[in-house]
């Protein structure tokens, strides 16, 4: 592993990448991450003079989405991030290594940078029975957490399982699955949520990390500011027919045809923080909205346990039967509004046929 | 301003005060001239909302032509704002004003003769009893509604809907800052919507039940509570 103290330049001199086209990876990096001009030669200074930063990267209980979506990052190219930016040292999925090779890699690293290197995590651990549903390298996966974080500079949690729990943490979740933050409590953790998170935005967050040795500004839900501080709906295309209250009713209405909003097929762009709209995907060609469907919250919190994907309210499952807040609360407006309708019913008739003893009885003004 | 204990007593005694007697539009007049301001605007916020929340039928004609729903939603935030002054100043006037303004927000429910007069005016609204005492002020069973489901429901209602405004105002906002905490408790703010939802439909109840009351006892027992505050 001595090749991770030689800088990202040095390497990408050997594979015989010209200095016009370093500068030019520059360039569109500092571009693609928001940054001024000048950024684009403290990009250049800081690959020609930092050591490349060890990667090691875990798998949990995961579906490989966020591998599959990080190999497709276009700017910068993933070849770039993983051949040259980053040192990635460990990756279960697509390193040569295997079996004890592979674990005697994470021991050397965890040695020989402690405290140095970054620990990216896909997916999460299960924490019931020991943590026995998921075993990596012979033993529970929620342990080789634990003992690679002890050692790690900071921890990005990859996608939305990581960062929230995702589909193995949906009701009933019955391997106790829990998101990264529930297990690891005493170092920096970067949520990077998605199911997957979008490409760019992951080989964007490493190439920050590795060029200004330091952790991106994160909001309050530990996610990276510069990607997720505008929610879908910010920033959607289909946003002025929001305003103007056009939107599709049935999805093989004319309206679909027209472009309308989505939100009443229960679109959660307004409730889900990402960059779809913004970024997009697959290289900027498109994304869920675009193609034609509603968001639906893959990035947020328990997305899985909020009721339909085409329902723009959490179904309630409290009251046995599986309603909306609307309909739970129409419904009890309606019981009370009759109930009232019948006490004023039994007020009448008590009026009435009391009226002698009432007129006698009252009298006397406020 | 009053202390803790002070407002309490004065709360507790505010039903046996009899000597109020003719000063009633003094000792009513600002807390009406809120109550039907909240009223508006509470009329509009639900309208608006209910019609935010379902979305209105389908436009004709181009994007660039429309803004009703902008206008619905303009509506929603301008009674929003309108709303949660309006409880400022009522909170303020109940730190401030007479013994009977604080009464929506302090319940004395650790006293036993409170209890007793909650009964007292239970059987009376179940036809169980003749007429109970009269004193100026509200009612215990009112007080009690208006406590759970108006006060507590308003605020959580203005501290829910600044939050979600925060959001489209963007995360450096002054409405985000303030509010943004609470999607700590619940980070996906789909939730937050949901929650709002509900909260309308408490108030809607509220209201079926306030005015229903209101009426009622106006015409029953002309204590003339619903004709003072319209005349």
């Amino acid at each position: 592993m001595d090749d991770a103290t030689e800088t990202f330049y040095s390497v990408i001199r050997r594979q015989g990448i010209t200095r016009r086209s370093f500068h030019k990876f520059c360039s569109v990096t500092a571009a693609s991450l928001g940054l001024g001009s000048l950024t684009a030669s403290n990009i250049a200074h800081a690959l020609e003079t930092k050591p490349r930063v060890p990667v090691i990267w875990l798998h949990g209980l995961e579906c490989t989405c966020c591998s599959e979506s990080f190999i497709r990052s276009a700017h910068p190219l993933i070849k770039d991030a993983l051949l040259s930016m980053i040192s990635l040292d460990y990756d279960d999925t697509i390193m040569a290594a295997a079996g004890h090779q592979a674990e005697a890699i994470l021991e050397e690293t965890r040695a020989k940078y402690k405290g140095r290197y970054v620990l990216a995590v896909e997916g999460n651990p299960p924490l019931k029975e020991g943590g026995m549903f998921c075993i990596d390298g012979g033993k529970p996966f929620v342990e080789k957490l634990r003992w690679m974080a002890e050692g790690a500079m900071a921890i990005i949690a990859w996608g939305t399982c990581a960062s929230w729990g995702c589909v193995q943490a949906a009701k009933p979740n019955p391997t106790g699955a829990a998101p990264i933050d529930k297990v690891i409590t005493d170092k920096p953790i970067i949520k990077v949520p998605g199911c997957p998170p979008i490409a760019e935005i992951m080989s964007g967050l490493v190439t920050f990390i590795v060029t200004f040795g330091k952790l991106p500004e994160l909001d309050r839900q530990g996610r990276p500011s510069m990607f997720y501080s505008e929610r879908i709906h910010d920033k959607c295309y289909r946003r002025s027919h929001f305003d103007a209250g056009q939107f599709v009713e049935e999805w093989d209405d004319r309206y679909v045809r027209k472009g309308y909003c989505l939100y009443k097929m229960g679109c959660k762009g307004p409730t889900t923080y990402n960059a779809c709209s913004a970024v997009r995907w697959n290289g900027g060609v498109s994304f869920p909205v675009q193609s034609g469907h509603g968001c639906l919250g893959c990035s947020e919190d328990g997305f899985w346990d909020k009721g339909s994907f085409y329902d723009r309210l959490t179904t309630i499952k409290q009251f046995g039967i599986e309603e909306n807040a609307d309909k739970i609360g129409m419904a009890a407006a309606g019981v009370l509004g009759l109930t009232v309708a019948a006490h004023a019913a039994v007020t009448a008739v008590k009026r009435l046929t009391h009226k002698p003893d009432r007129a006698a009885g009252k009298g006397k003004p406020s | 301003m009053l202390d803790r204990g002070k407002l309490l007593t004065a709360d507790d005694a505010a039903p046996t005060d009899r000597s109020i007697g003719g000063g009633v539009a003094h000792v009513y007049a600002p807390v009406r001239l809120w109550h039907w301001a909240n009223a508006a605007a509470i009329l509009v916020l639900s309208l608006t909302g209910y019609l935010i929340g379902t979305g209105t039928p389908a436009m004709k004609g181009e994007a660039s032509r429309n803004f009703l729903f902008g206008y619905i939603r303009f509506a929603h935030f301008a009674a929003g704002y309108v709303a949660s002054v309006g409880f400022l100043l009522r909170i303020y006037w109940a730190l401030m004003g007479n013994a009977h303004a604080i009464q929506i927000f302090c319940v004395p429910l650790w006293r036993g003769c409170f209890w007793r007069e909650v009964y007292q005016e239970i059987l009376w609204y179940a036809f169980l009893t003749g007429d109970p005492d009269r004193r100026p002020g509200h009612d215990r069973l009112a007080q009690l509604a208006m406590f759970f489901m108006f006060t507590q429901t308003i605020t959580f209602m203005v501290v829910t809907g600044f939050a979600l405004y925060g959001q489209g105002a963007g995360t450096d906002s002054w409405q985000y800052k303030v509010f943004g905490w609470l999607f700590s408790i619940w980070p996906n703010s789909q939730d937050v919507h949901t929650l709002h939802h509900l909260g309308l439909w408490v108030i809607v109840m509220f209201a079926l039940v306030h005015i229903y009351a209101v009426i009622r006892e106006d015409i029953i027992s002309r204590r003339s509570f619903f004709s003072k505050k319209i005349g």
